[in-house]
């Protein structure tokens, strides 16, 4: 049975994005995920920056602020070696939970 | 983690607030910057972003929660305001802290008196090792008892100590008395006689000097010639004088050495009881196998439990009744006696007969206590909801900037958590000296209950569950309300709401009816208590209780010989008698109403049985004023050498004779230890009067001539009743006169009247108690129904002025608000009867001379409280009819 329900699939679309990009800002994430799902699926602010900064509690990632380009500071968000942990098994997690909703879905 | 970092941020609030400012402000900026390079201008470009953005405030407020879900920061805003919030309105935050501490003060100091005699364990070391050795089923009346806790004899003692394998040490003790100062000014002072393992055995540890060893336990039985003091003692009576080996105080006529001082905390085993003196025992050449002396008390062994040591107990049992067993007795009773089992029991909480006398009570009390503050809890409620309406507006506009209802339900709950945090802290102050005054009406002519009552861990666990509990019953429903705020409605209706909320109301009035049914118990309640005590109070036992006064005259140092006793206390009688005075005088072995009692196993005819013998001296009945039904009185011609001769109450007449004619007929009295078998002719008849305790029925009472007790039972020492008008200066004046004659005799008196009243001294607190909270409880309701009836009327105002100006007429507009309140009356004395009747039948074992379910009691409540509804409305009821129609309907 697969635990962890829908709700954390914005969690671990964060934390999958950081893990591909390594370290990036809020705005950028919200993008990467835009970008690579061909624009299927779209972060909402108001979601986002909530997640954020509840992941960053709970210690799966980090935050720092940073200069970049045009000499900007923004804030980094990068895993924790917890949160790579964390990753992996969510992953696992969501995999059976597709599978389960699939099964229901196909049921006829 | 989570935590340890957010107590961390505490006090960073503004560090944080301009970090996520600016993680927004770069958020937007860059997506200005895409949708620019989109190809948007510039102006569409800030407004795209800021749409998709949203507010935000909002933004930000949400992801301040995330910060702080369960955020030191925030939880701290939402106690400054709340405080902020008391501050403006000093007059309800007043009331409601006052009330609780009143309701959780008196809670907490009932159960603190529940916590100091039962559950609390002794101050001594290892406390749950302690046992106590007592018969499985106790000793089934046989011998005499010295008191509630001797429970085992001398001989049994010595067996035990003998036998003890699971108890690595074993201690025997008794509490006692013993006269200090020279023998022209003596005063007696609580002692414990202990075997000389008790201190090692409960390790306390000396205050001053040394404590009692086991070498200091006389091998023979001689004059006191050491003992160890308490602290109290060793401060108020010896200066605090350091202990050396030449301390010495005078006891019982005689120079003693002090060894040593004990700890303060130390009161003994017994719990309520205290002790100045403790001397070791003697071993007695030939003790008496049929008087109960000892508590015995051990500590177990390691790897032992109760059940093991019971099972050893039980396995030694029959050889040691077998060499313990008295000489004298019949056949069965002998056998009864070796049948005997020795079992072991928790001793670590100590010894008590207060848990015996008022357990119930304080379980009672504890009950009403807890109805008391559920009353008040009912009336703060009530505060809150009205005071949540008032604040509507508030709840509204904070709801309509974005406050999520979470937030707004916490800030409720923070207040009514506040309300009761600061009403226990105040509670547990105050239920100190609450528990001091509860312990204090205990206090008799006779003796104090010596109690030390602290604030342990266990009173403050009791306190603040109470106090949560306290803040579920009035703080949820409340919040719960108070937060169901639809913003568009109540902006528009102003602070009064909708009028047509019926459902409002409804919670209201449903608390008013709780109220009126829980006071309702408690009235029934306390009326029960105060009419029983009134019943024992003004019962008539039989005989005289104005005017008498029990004497006790001890006189062991006179060295009369037994069989010169009856004529020595003849003469004493007499001596008394010509006291100027004293009206009669009269000697009985049993004091009347005083709790002990007296029998023998006796048969008449065909019946067998108990029955409460006295032995009295022929001036008792005249000076009992106890009439004589038919025969004859006792003369001073009735001794050992004349017939023995008997006079019998009714209820020995009924139980034994039926309806033979009494007076000839012959009585068998059965063998026991100093008293042989003998057989009495009944003389004369009396009245039935009360024997031991006013609250039991007549039981079949013989007296004996005093002058017949068997010549071994002869004790030196006697109680006399006298009887006088003179009061204090007459007992005075036969004390000084026997002290005169009769220097060596040790003299007591008591008030016999003012003893029967101390006896009654539970049901005196219950009564007291209950009635002063039936009583609180009637002005609580009082108070909730006024407020309550406020409060609607000055919602219904557009409708009452509506109703005044269409014509209703004043009295139309009362009767309204009357019938409303009679309603909520007749339900609440509904529900309340039945709740009467349901508790009315835990206390039917505390009452005297009614039951509960007792129609003129319930009558008496039932008009009570219609009283008080009526008198709580008619105010409000009568403003509601002066209410000027133009000014109520211009008010909106």
């Amino acid at each position: 049975m697969a635990k962890n329900d829908l709700q954390g699939a914005l969690d671990l679309l964060i934390m999958k994005s950081l893990a591909q990009l390594g370290s990036m800002h809020g705005y950028g994430i919200a993008a990467h995920i835009e970008h690579v799902s061909d624009e299927l699926l779209s972060v909402e602010e108001g979601s986002l920056y909530p997640a954020l900064h509840r992941i960053e509690q709970i210690g799966w990632i980090r935050a720092e602020w940073a200069v970049t380009e045009a000499s900007r500071r923004a804030k980094f968000y990068s895993l924790t070696a917890t949160g790579r942990k964390q990753l992996a098994e969510r992953e696992k997690n969501w995999e059976q939970v597709m599978k389960g909703i699939q099964a229901v879905l196909r049921f006829a | 983690m989570g935590i340890f970092r957010r107590v961390q941020a505490l006090g960073k609030r503004e560090q944080l607030n301009s970090e996520i400012d600016e993680e927004m402000r770069d958020h937007m900026q860059r997506r200005i910057d895409a949708n620019i390079a989109k190809g948007m201008s510039r102006r569409d470009a800030e407004r795209e972003a800021r749409l998709r953005f949203g507010n935000p405030t909002v933004m930000k407020e949400r992801v301040n929660a995330e910060d702080a879900a369960v955020g030191v920061d925030s939880l701290w805003r939402d106690i400054r305001y709340a405080l902020r919030g008391f501050a403006k309105n000093p007059g309800f935050t007043a009331i409601a802290i006052t009330t609780l501490a009143l309701g959780i003060g008196a809670n907490t100091a009932v159960f603190q008196l529940v916590d100091a005699v039962r559950l609390r364990s002794l101050p001594i070391q290892h406390p749950e090792e302690l046992t106590e050795l007592r018969i499985a089923g106790g000793n089934h009346g046989m011998g005499i008892s010295n008191d509630a806790y001797s429970s085992l004899t001398i001989p049994m003692w010595q067996e035990i100590r003998r036998h003890h394998d699971p108890f690595s040490g074993i201690f025997a003790w008794r509490p006692s008395s013993v006269m200090i100062g020279k023998p022209s000014d003596q005063r007696q002072f609580p002692a414990i006689e202990v075997s000389g393992e008790f201190f090692n055995v409960l390790g306390v540890t000396p205050w001053q000097g040394r404590l009692i060893e086991p070498q200091d336990e006389a091998a023979t039985c001689g004059p006191l010639s050491k003992a160890v003091v308490s602290y109290s003692f060793w401060k108020s009576q010896m200066a605090a004088q350091t202990i050396t080996s030449d301390t010495t105080i005078m006891a019982e006529g005689n120079s003693i050495q002090v060894l040593g001082v004990t700890p303060p905390s130390f009161f003994g085993l017994a719990v309520g009881d205290r002790f100045d003196i403790v001397y070791p025992t003697c071993n007695p050449s030939h003790p008496r196998a049929e008087i109960f002396v000892f508590s015995v008390m051990g500590r177990l062994k390691p790897g032992w439990n109760l059940a093991r040591a019971s099972e050893y107990l039980a396995s030694i049992s029959p050889g040691l009744f077998e060499s313990a067993v008295p000489a004298g007795y019949s056949a069965e009773t002998t056998k009864d006696f070796k049948s005997f089992r020795l079992a072991a029991y928790a001793g670590g909480a100590g010894v008590s007969n207060l848990r015996h006398t008022y357990n119930s009570s304080l379980q009672l009390l504890l009950a009403i206590t807890g109805l008391v503050l559920l009353i008040a809890c009912a009336n703060l409620a009530n505060l809150m909801l009205a005071r949540a309406t008032t604040r509507q507006r508030e709840m509204a506009i904070r709801m309509a900037l974005g406050a999520s209802r979470r937030r707004l339900l916490r800030q409720m709950l923070i207040e009514s958590n506040l309300l009761a945090f600061c009403g226990a802290a105040l509670g547990v102050a105050l239920s100190q000296p609450l528990s001091r005054v509860l312990v204090a009406s205990l206090t008799t002519s006779q003796g104090s209950i010596h109690l030390s009552i602290v604030t342990d861990w266990r009173v403050l666990l009791f306190a603040a569950s109470v106090a949560v509990l306290t803040c579920i019953v009035f703080g949820t429903i409340p919040a719960m309300r108070g937060t169901k705020v639809d913003p568009n409605t109540s902006l528009k209706s102003g602070e009064r709401g909708i009028a047509g909320s019926r459902e409002r109301f409804s919670v209201q009035r449903v608390m008013v009816i709780t109220q009126i049914a829980v006071s309702m118990v408690l009235l029934v309640g306390a009326l029960l208590f105060v009419r029983s005590y009134r019943n024992l109070i003004t019962l008539d036992p039989g005989m005289r209780v104005q005017g008498i006064t029990a004497g006790f005259f001890a006189f062991r140092n006179l060295n009369i010989k037994p069989e010169n006793e009856a004529e020595f206390k003849r003469q004493l009688i007499e001596e008394v008698r010509s006291v100027p005075g004293v009206e009669n005088a009269a000697s009985t072995n049993n004091t009347p109403l005083g709790g002990s009692t007296w029998s023998h196993e006796i048969h008449v005819d065909t019946h067998d049985g108990p029955s409460r013998f006295t032995y009295a001296s022929p001036t008792y009945f005249a000076t009992m004023n106890i009439p004589l039904l038919t025969g004859r009185n006792f003369t001073d011609g009735d001794t050992n050498s004349a017939p023995l001769v008997l006079i019998v109450n009714q209820s020995f007449i009924r139980h034994f004779l039926g309806n033979t004619q009494p007076v000839g007929q012959l009585v068998h009295v059965m063998p026991e230890p100093q008293y042989p078998e003998r057989t009495f002719q009944i003389i004369g008849t009396i009245p039935d009067t009360k024997y031991s305790d006013l609250r039991l029925d007549p039981e079949p009472i013989a007296y004996v001539p005093a002058a017949q007790l068997p010549i071994d039972a002869q004790m030196p020492g006697t109680a006399l009743m006298i009887a006088s008008s003179g009061g204090a200066a007459t007992i005075d004046a036969v004390r000084r006169t026997i002290a005169a004659k009769h220097p060596q005799i040790n003299m007591r008196f008591f008030d016999f009247r003012q003893g029967i009243e101390d006896s009654l001294v539970g049901e005196r607190m219950m009564a007291m108690l209950s009635g002063l909270f039936g009583l609180l409880a009637a002005i609580l309701v009082a108070v909730g129904l006024f407020g309550v009836l406020s409060y609607l009327i000055a919602q219904r105002r557009n409708e009452i002025g509506i109703r005044i100006a269409l014509g209703a007429s004043r009295t139309g507009v009362i009767g309204l608000i009357m019938r409303d309140s009679a309603v909520m009356l007749c339900i609440g004395v509904f529900i309340g009867c039945a709740l009467a009747l349901f508790a009315g039948r835990a206390a039917s074992t505390m009452l005297f001379g009614l039951k509960a379910y007792d129609p003129t009691t319930i009558g008496f409540a039932i008009g009570l409280l219609a009283v008080i509804a009526v008198a709580a409305s008619w105010l409000p009821a009568r403003k509601a009819s002066r209410l000027d129609p133009v000014a109520a309907l211009r008010c909106d």
